[in-house]
């Protein structure tokens, strides 16, 4: 399957300023489903992990109060064109989704 | 020699392989506990291992005033503090108030940025953990409509 990743990158001197994006529904557990009434089973990304070249450069651990389809922007050092950044999640039911990209 | 001895050693050598392994391994195990806590002052400690953190006026967090929709509010969080070892985003009013804990390698800047949702009007801390100790700064987002399905 392809991935629902999408990932920006911009590279500034060795700075890699990242933006991404992630569908995921974030289902806190707590919601019901309007249909049924039923609650709907908490589902949610419980880690993201960013690594280039291999070394880990961020790990974000989520709850459920991030928002669905999260969005999450940092930035690292040490960056230069040809790096193979890698985007991979989690979540709390054991599927995971990756993507990699090659910094420019 | 003896058996104490013969312990002492064996302790000595698992603590160097621990010690030896990248720091990005320890590191990568999602807080379960922490996150599961239902005060600000617990997930704290859980996390840290005190709810103690100075107020800094390094840390910069950026929230809106005013939340028109809790299920969506954008959060960013920067410091001037040194060696950043975590970043974290705490709601106080939320039912779990841990929202989301960011592990910050050396390299990694210590600006990171998302969106998290609010059940209802709180204070939103943001928690930076560096090698010297925990600092905190807080403010207040005030939701209008709640982000947690209700």
């Amino acid at each position: 399957m392809a991935s629902k990743i999408k990932v920006k990158a911009k590279l500034s001197g060795d700075v890699a300023e990242i933006k991404s994006l992630m569908l995921h529904p974030m289902e806190t557990g707590a919601r019901k489903d309007p249909d049924t009434g039923e609650l709907v089973p908490a589902h949610y990304i419980t880690q993201l992990t960013f690594t280039n070249n291999g070394e880990t450069v961020m790990v974000a651990n989520f709850s459920t109060a991030v928002s669905k389809n999260p969005y999450f922007g940092f930035s690292f050092s040490g960056a230069k064109a040809g790096d193979t950044l890698k985007v991979s999640w989690v979540d709390n039911q054991g599927a995971t989704d990756e993507l990699e990209t090659v910094l420019n | 020699m003896d058996v104490g001895k013969r312990l002492l050693l064996k302790g000595g050598v698992a603590l160097t392989v621990l010690a030896a392994l990248p720091r990005t391994l320890l590191a990568a195990t999602w807080p379960e506990k922490a996150f599961a806590a239902t005060e600000a002052d617990a997930a704290m400690s859980t996390l840290f291992g005190t709810n103690q953190a100075a107020p800094s006026d390094q840390i910069t967090l950026k929230v809106p005033a005013i939340a028109e929709n809790g299920a969506v509010v954008p959060v960013t969080i920067s410091t001037t503090l040194g060696n950043v070892e975590s970043i974290s985003i705490v709601v106080e009013n939320n039912p779990r108030p841990l929202a989301a804990s960011f592990e910050i390698p050396t390299g990694t800047l210590p600006n990171v940025s998302s969106r998290i949702k609010m059940g209802e009007t709180s204070d939103v801390i943001a928690v930076v953990k560096t090698d010297t100790g925990l600092y905190r700064t807080s403010r207040q987002v005030k939701v209008t409509i709640g982000g947690c399905g209700g």
